[in-house]
């Protein structure tokens, strides 16, 4: 009989840093003291705290070990497992308390969070359908079919006011309501899953750690509309979440959770996964549905919409993985229980992938309206280095960056627009003091001018121009003038732009222009770079008073630009300097500044 | 799929399963000792005992543990059992045979076996 189950990561972070080694000490350490009949090692999704990878979980005591190596695993099975005595130096040690230990959910991290997306990563087993019916899966989707006209389950989901999580926010319910209402032969449900901002991965975590919830909830919109086939657009740089998602597709298929007379009630239902190539672009609706067709993924104008004219010329819907993950759970639920939580206008609540400058890199998920200084301080467990907050980057090359003086608004859609940034699909990257912000919305602009498709001029001829421009003031060539042509050319693209790929290229820009227009013009007039990080502007010195003539700087100079005699204040030849940073590094006695 | 009944049985067989990681503040804790001592007298059968009669009867707010030596060894096998009212109940010298009758009387019907704990034993 199964007494203990042991819940191993087996997200894509934790498999980086080794979970199936330790998922294979386990098995074997197991089978050597014959515990194979009582305990029971699960591979699961992403338990959010990516940083303490790799994770272990075991019950029934809940202990939480965080990061785990392969040769610790002989002493957890005979101390834990064999006789019941929790490792108390591998658990998060934020658990350990002096009299007992500490509940997971006790924890900073989790203490504010309100799992509904991420509900069963890091509890279930994603590779067996058993699990998820275990933990009501499926059961929504028996709801729906047996007790719900289809009418009656977009009222609900319109009701429940859950609005798309990929970035745009629009309601929905109305987008089902809208595809719902056009008569055609065939009907498409689409999943978004090619998650492409840089820092973002909680639709990867989500295929990985709960692939069933995406299948029931497409099922149920395929119902709800009057569709029968469904697409997932995953893009394959994801092995782990198509793989999943492709086990998880079979056992519906074979549980007869996807196929024909579903549940007896006579609607068919199946779907099929297309591969994304990696084009950012291809996480546009119309460039999505264009590559699913087999063409080369570009944007087309809208109207019209995909709910009138999307896949193949007919209506379709296309929702994001995270909003699929809180179909389900609303139908079972019901729109009262979503709407008590979050905002006014935001329901419910929103996955954040965290990283960049903070201790908890991670996956979190806290109720709409938590404010950014809750998730970064408090979640977030911080800055490393207690170095100080200076900004946060919301949705990723789409978003715009929110200074520490706004990091108590609490989080919505309404509120990020508001404030210049967006929502986007959640990558929530984090910066200190030591970033620059001109040099941060020059690495976003790289990356779009990079992804950018090439169908429009706006977004291709003029995001490479304005890269140029943030290349110039970077190198300390720009004039003031540089700096307002900037900011009109990114009124152009945002209003001359096909897609929202164009439209939202400039917000880094001009976010940080908004925010911290300052650091520009240090750029431009002073040339200096005030975080200290564009190198054209940097220049090392050695402080002769504190210089002890060591000559250990001398000795790890690449190039041989510092000079000096023993015992003697050293001094840098600027010309030959490539300002690595090397000697500053190396001196033990702080007597090396960049400026 | 053709029934909610079908999925209704999937979800009664994984029931025990899913019993085994609530770690919820209000479940009956069922420790077994399971040091050198406590394996020694024979806690191993006691330990599956518990786990076969739980999950048999299907019991959700009940959670079987093992934990290391409690300082008793003399009367091991020991198992303890904690109730959500933040009762504490010793049973000592346990065999598998009693755990079934512990199980029943005490988590299933609230009468704890005064004849197995150590307020009788030590007598």
């Amino acid at each position: 009989m199964v007494r203990s189950h042991v819940l191993v990561c087996g997200g894509t972070g934790c498999t980086s840093s080794g979970s199936h080694q330790i998922i294979a000490a386990l098995e074997q350490e197991i089978k050597k003291n014959g515990l194979e009949q009582e305990v029971k090692v699960i591979r699961t999704g992403c338990f959010g705290l990516c940083a303490l990878g790799p994770i272990m979980v075991i019950y029934p005591e809940g202990s939480f070990y965080s990061m785990v190596k392969p040769e610790d695993i002989p002493e957890i099975v005979s101390e834990h497992l064999l006789k019941g005595r929790i490792v108390k130096r591998l658990l998060y040690s934020e658990t350990v308390q002096e009299d007992r230990v500490k509940s997971l959910n006790e924890t900073q991290f989790y203490k504010k969070q309100e799992r509904v997306a991420l509900a069963n990563c890091g509890v279930i087993d994603p590779e067996n359908i058993e699990e998820y019916i275990g933990y009501n899966g499926y059961s929504a989707l028996g709801k729906v079919l047996t007790e719900m006209k289809p009418s009656e389950v977009i009222d609900v989901i319109t009701e429940s006011g859950l609005r798309g999580r990929g970035g745009g926010g629009f309601p929905t319910g109305r987008k089902w309501a809208f595809a719902a209402a056009n008569d055609a032969d065939q009907k498409y449900v689409c999943c978004n899953a090619d998650e492409g901002d840089p820092g973002a991965f909680m639709d990867r975590s989500i295929l990985e750690g709960d692939p069933h919830v995406v299948i029931e909830a497409m099922t149920i919109a395929g119902y709800a509309i009057g569709a029968s086939q469904g697409y997932v657009y995953i893009r394959a740089e994801y092995p782990i979440a198509v793989s999943r998602l492709q086990i998880a597709i079979d056992q519906a298929r074979e549980y007869g959770l996807l196929g024909k007379d579903i549940f007896g009630s006579g609607f068919d239902f199946d779907l099929e996964i297309r591969l994304g190539a990696g084009a950012f672009v291809c996480g546009e609706e119309t460039a999505l549905m264009t590559s699913i067709e087999g063409h080369r993924g570009e944007p087309r104008p809208r109207p019209p919409f995909p709910a009138v004219k999307g896949l193949f010329g007919k209506p379709t819907i296309l929702n994001n993985v995270e909003t699929w993950a809180n179909i389900p759970q609303i139908i079972l639920k019901g729109a009262d229980w979503f709407k008590s939580m979050g905002t006014e206008k935001s329901k419910g609540t929103k996955v954040f992938a965290l990283g960049g400058k903070i201790n908890n890199t991670g996956l979190v998920e806290v109720p709409m309206g938590t404010t950014l200084r809750e998730i970064v301080e408090e979640i977030g467990g911080g800055i490393p280095g207690g170095k100080k907050f200076k900004a946060a980057q919301t949705g990723g090359p789409s978003g715009g960056c929110i200074p520490e003086s706004l990091a108590d608004t609490p989080i919505d859609y309404d509120n990020l627009l508001a404030i210049g940034s967006m929502m986007g699909s959640g990558g929530l990257i984090v910066m200190d003091e030591d970033t620059c912000m001109v040099d941060i919305a020059k690495f976003f602009l790289e990356f779009t001018v990079d992804e950018s498709c090439g169908k429009c001029t706006p977004c291709r001829v003029g995001t490479k121009r304005m890269y140029e421009m943030l290349s110039k003031i970077c190198k300390g060539n720009a004039s003031l003038e540089d700096i307002d042509k900037l900011e009109d050319l990114c009124y152009e693209i945002k209003a001359g732009s096909l897609c929202a790929l164009g439209q939202s290229a400039p917000n880094p820009v001009l976010s940080t222009l908004k925010y911290f227009r300052d650091e520009y013009i240090a750029h431009v007039v002073e040339k200096r770079c005030p975080a200290g990080v564009c190198k054209d502007l940097l220049t090392f010195e050695i402080l002769p008073d504190k210089c002890k003539g060591c000559t250990l700087c001398a000795r790890n100079c690449p190039t041989g630009a510092i000079s000096g005699t023993a015992k003697q204040p050293h001094i840098i030849d600027k010309t030959k300097c490539i300002k690595c940073g090397a000697c500053m590094e190396k001196c033990h006695f702080h007597a090396i500044v960049k400026k | 799929m053709k029934s909610l009944a079908e999925l209704q049985a999937i979800r009664d067989k994984m029931k025990n399963s899913i019993n085994v990681r609530d770690d919820g503040e209000d479940k009956i804790r069922v420790v077994v000792g399971m040091a050198t001592c406590g394996i020694a007298a024979g806690a191993r059968p006691v330990l599956a005992s518990f786990s076969e009669e739980v999950a048999k009867r299907g019991l959700g707010n009940v959670s079987v543990a093992q934990t290391g030596c409690i300082g008793i060894c003399q009367y091991e096998p020991v198992v303890e059992v904690f109730t959500p009212d933040g009762k504490k109940t010793t049973y000592v010298k346990m065999t598998a045979e009693k755990a079934v009758r512990v199980v029943n009387d005490h988590l299933v019907n609230g009468n704890p076996v005064t004849e197995f704990t150590i307020g009788s034993v030590a007598k």
